[in-house]
C-alpha cells in the first residue's frame, strides 16, 4: 500500500475570463478511495479537476495536498504525487506504446539523468497491469480506442503517483471497454491504494465504481457521500433537471438511475413535465 | 485485468528485460547515426575538393596543411571556411526547425515558413540603412532581435481566433508576415544605393563569402543556441503530449516553451546573420529525421543538427557545380528541395484532418 495523501479544496473559486465557473467550493477527497465527480454539462467538473492538478490558478481559495497549497509546490514534486490524465491527450504521430508510456517517467528524471532500471521496471509494470505488454512496439495511432485509453492509463501508472485524477476516462469507449477501464482503476485502487478522482458522465457507472460520489451543480457541491446517499431522485432533479426512478442495481447492489422522459413510458409511470406527446 | 502485487522486489523485471530491445530500437538509431556521420564526412570532403575550379588531390592536401601557393591551393583554402560554415549553419537551421516544430506542435514550423529568417533579414537591413550597423557583431545582435520580434509577432497573429495556433494558421501568418517583411525590406533598401553592396554581399552571399572571423563572431550565440535547444529535448517530449498532460507530468509549460523557443531563435538568428536567409532546411530535416529515429527528441534533436549540416553542405556543393563556372546560391537550392516537400506535408495534414 502506498502512503495516503489528503487532497482538499477550500473555498475554491475558479473561472475563465470574466466567467466564474466554480464558486466558493469546499471538497474533501477521501484518501485511498475512488471518488467520482458528476454533474450536468458545463457545471465545472473538468475545471475543478484542472485546478486540483494546478493547471488552473484559483481566483479565490486554495487546493491543498497534505496541507500544502498545490499552486505553490514545485511542479515536479507535485507530479510525483499527483497525476492527471486529461480528456484528450495528444499522441505524437508514430510514437510507440512503450515510448509513450515511458514519458510518464518524466517527473522522476532530471535534465541530465539517464533512463534507469527503475524506469524500465515501472514501464514494464504499467504495461503489464493494463495488459498492453503485447502492444509495446506498436504505433499508438494504429490502436483501437479501447487499447489507446489503456495505453494512456499505463502512462499515468508509470508516473507512479499515489493520487490519480482522470477527466472522463471512459468517453468515446464502448460499454465493454468502459467496464474494462473502470475495473482497471479499481484494481489500481485496491492493490496499490491509489487515490482515484475521476470525472464521469455516466451516473450509473459512477455510482457503481465510486466509493465517494460528488454531485456538482451551479459551481458548488450539491451533494457528496456514499453513492447510495447521493444518487437519489432529488439529487438528479436538482443537478440534471431530470425526473427519474432509482432502484437497486441487481448486479452490483449499487443505486441505478432510470430516467423518465416524455416517451416510451409504461402507463403506471408518472410522466415528465411537458405531457405525453402524440 | 488484474494488478496483482509483484512477488519480486523489482516488479515486472522479466518483462523489462524483454522490453529492452523493443522499447528503444537502439541498434537502428545507432546505425542511422553512423550512416549520417559517414554522409557528413563525405559531403565535407566533397565540399573541400569540388568547386567551379578543378583541383588535384595534392593541392587539396597541401591546402589543408595551410599552404596557398598555387591558384588551386588558394581555391581550396577558401573552401575550408566555407565548408565549416555550411556545416555549422546547416546544423543550426536543422535543429532550430526541429525545436520550433516541437514548441509549436506544428509540422509546418520552420524559421523560413514562420517568417523568422525574414524578420532577422529586415532587422539587419534596417540596421545598415538607418543606424549604420555594419560591424559583424552588430549584425548578429540585430538579426537575433529581428528573429525574436518576428517569432513573437507571427505566433501572436497565428494564435488569434478559434482553435489557437493551428498548423495552417501559423504557416499562413508566417507566410503573410514574410511577404510583408520582404516589401518593407525592398522599400528600405531600394532608395539607398550606398548600402546596396553591403546588403547584396550579406544576403545573396549564402555561405560563399565565408571567413573564419565571421564565424567566430556568431559562434558564442550558436553555442548557447545549441546548448539550450539540446537541453530542451525532454521538455519537448512532454509538450508533445499536449499542454495539460505536460503540466501534469511536472513540466512548467510556459517556461519550457519560452526557453526552447529562445534557443531556436538564437540558432536561426545567428545563422541568418552569418549566411543570409536560408529557407526550408529547418522544415525538411526534422521530418526526414523522424522517419529515421522516431519522435523522441533526445535522439531527434542531435540528429536534425547532423542531417541539417549534411543537407546544407550538399546543397552548397550542388550549387557550385550545376552552373559552372558561376555559382547558384545555396538558399535557392534548398528552396528547390524544400518547396515540393512543404506542399507534400500540407496535403498530408489535410487528408488527416478530413
Amino acid at each position: 500500500m502506498s502512503d495516503t495523501h489528503s487532497l482538499t479544496a477550500e473555498q475554491l473559486t475558479l473561472g475563465y475570463g470574466d466567467r466564474t465557473v466554480i464558486e466558493d467550493l469546499d471538497l474533501v477527497v477521501p484518501a485511498g478511495r475512488i471518488t467520482a465527480i458528476v454533474g450536468a454539462n458545463a457545471c465545472g467538473k473538468s475545471t475543478l479537476l484542472r485546478s486540483m492538478s494546478r493547471l488552473l490558478a484559483p481566483r479565490g481559495g486554495r487546493v491543498l495536498l497534505d496541507g500544502r497549497a498545490v499552486h505553490g509546490m514545485p511542479a515536479k514534486e507535485l507530479a510525483r504525487t499527483l497525476g492527471l490524465l486529461p480528456q484528450s491527450p495528444i499522441a505524437p504521430e508514430g510514437i510507440t506504446v512503450a515510448d509513450l508510456v515511458g514519458r510518464g517517467r518524466h517527473p522522476h528524471q532530471g535534465i541530465f539523468s539517464r533512463w534507469s532500471r527503475e524506469d524500465d521496471a515501472a514501464v514494464a509494470a504499467a504495461l503489464e497491469a493494463t495488459q498492453t505488454t503485447a502492444l509495446a512496439d506498436r504505433a499508438v495511432d494504429e490502436l483501437s480506442g479501447g487499447q489507446r485509453q489503456r495505453v494512456w492509463i499505463a502512462m499515468a501508472l508509470a508516473q507512479h503517483t499515489d493520487v490519480l485524477l482522470l477527466d472522463e476516462p471512459t468517453t468515446f469507449l464502448d460499454v465493454s471497454h468502459q467496464i474494462e477501464v473502470l475495473d482497471l482503476l479499481t484494481d489500481l485502487n485496491r492493490t496499490r491504494g491509489t487515490t482515484v478522482v475521476m470525472v464521469l458522465h455516466d451516473l450509473n457507472m459512477a455510482a457503481r465504481y465510486a466509493d465517494h460520489l460528488v454531485a456538482l451543480a451551479a459551481g458548488r457541491v450539491h451533494a457528496a457521500g456514499a453513492p447510495a446517499d447521493v444518487l437519489t431522485v432529488d439529487t438528479v432533479r436538482a443537478v440534471f433537471e431530470l425526473e427519474c426512478r432509482v432502484i437497486v442495481d441487481p448486479t452490483s447492489g449499487t443505486p441505478l438511475m432510470l430516467p423518465i422522459g416524455r416517451h416510451h413510458m409504461t402507463a403506471d409511470e408518472p410522466v415528465a413535465a411537458g405531457g405525453r406527446a402524440g | 485485468m488484474t494488478l496483482a502485487p509483484s512477488p519480486s522486489p523489482t516488479p515486472g523485471a522479466a518483462v523489462a528485460q524483454r522490453l529492452g530491445s523493443v522499447r528503444r530500437p537502439r541498434s537502428v538509431r545507432v546505425l542511422w547515426l553512423l550512416v549520417v556521420l559517414a554522409v557528413l564526412v563525405a559531403v565535407m570532403t566533397t565540399s573541400v575538393a569540388v568547386g567551379s575550379r578543378g583541383v588535384g588531390w595534392s593541392e587539396i592536401v597541401a591546402a589543408l596543411g595551410g599552404s596557398s601557393e598555387t591558384i588551386g591551393e588558394a581555391a581550396v583554402t577558401k573552401r575550408i571556411p566555407r565548408t565549416v560554415l555550411a556545416v555549422v549553419v546547416g546544423a543550426a537551421l536543422g535543429l532550430s526547425g526541429a525545436v520550433m516544430q516541437g514548441v509549436t506542435r506544428n509540422p509546418l514550423a520552420d524559421p523560413g515558413v514562420l517568417g523568422i529568417n525574414m524578420g532577422a533579414s529586415l532587422a539587419v537591413v534596417v540596421g545598415f540603412a538607418w543606424f549604420g550597423l555594419f560591424s559583424a557583431t552588430s549584425i548578429v545582435w540585430t538579426a537575433i532581435a529581428g528573429a525574436a520580434l518576428a517569432a513573437v509577432f507571427v505566433y501572436a497573429v497565428g494564435s488569434l481566433g478559434r482553435g489557437g495556433a493551428t498548423p495552417l494558421k501559423l504557416a499562413l501568418a508566417g507566410t503573410a508576415t514574410s511577404a510583408a517583411l520582404i516589401s518593407f525590406l525592398t522599400a528600405v533598401a531600394l532608395p539607398r544605393g550606398d548600402i546596396a553592396e553591403s546588403i547584396q554581399s550579406w544576403e545573396i552571399g549564402g555561405v560563399g563569402g565565408a571567413s573564419f572571423s565571421g564565424l567566430r563572431t556568431v559562434l558564442p550565440f550558436l553555442v548557447v543556441g545549441f546548448a539550450v535547444s539540446l537541453l530542451s529535448a525532454r521538455a519537448l517530449n512532454s509538450l508533445a503530449l499536449g499542454d495539460e498532460l505536460a503540466a501534469g507530468l511536472g513540466e512548467r509549460v510556459v517556461l519550457a516553451r519560452g526557453v526552447a523557443a529562445l534557443g531556436s531563435v538564437l540558432l536561426c538568428g545567428a545563422a541568418t546573420a552569418v549566411a543570409g536567409p536560408i529557407g526550408f532546411v529547418g522544415l525538411v530535416v526534422p521530418h526526414v529525421c523522424r522517419l529515421l529515429v522516431g519522435v523522441d527528441h533526445r535522439w531527434l534533436l542531435p540528429f536534425t543538427a547532423l542531417t541539417g549540416a549534411c543537407l546544407l553542405t550538399a546543397s552548397d556543393v550542388v550549387g557550385r557545380i550545376v552552373a559552372r563556372p558561376s555559382e547558384i546560391d545555396v538558399g535557392i537550392i534548398t528552396a528547390l528541395i524544400g518547396a515540393p516537400f512543404f506542399i507534400a506535408i500540407v496535403r498530408r495534414q489535410k487528408v488527416r484532418e478530413l
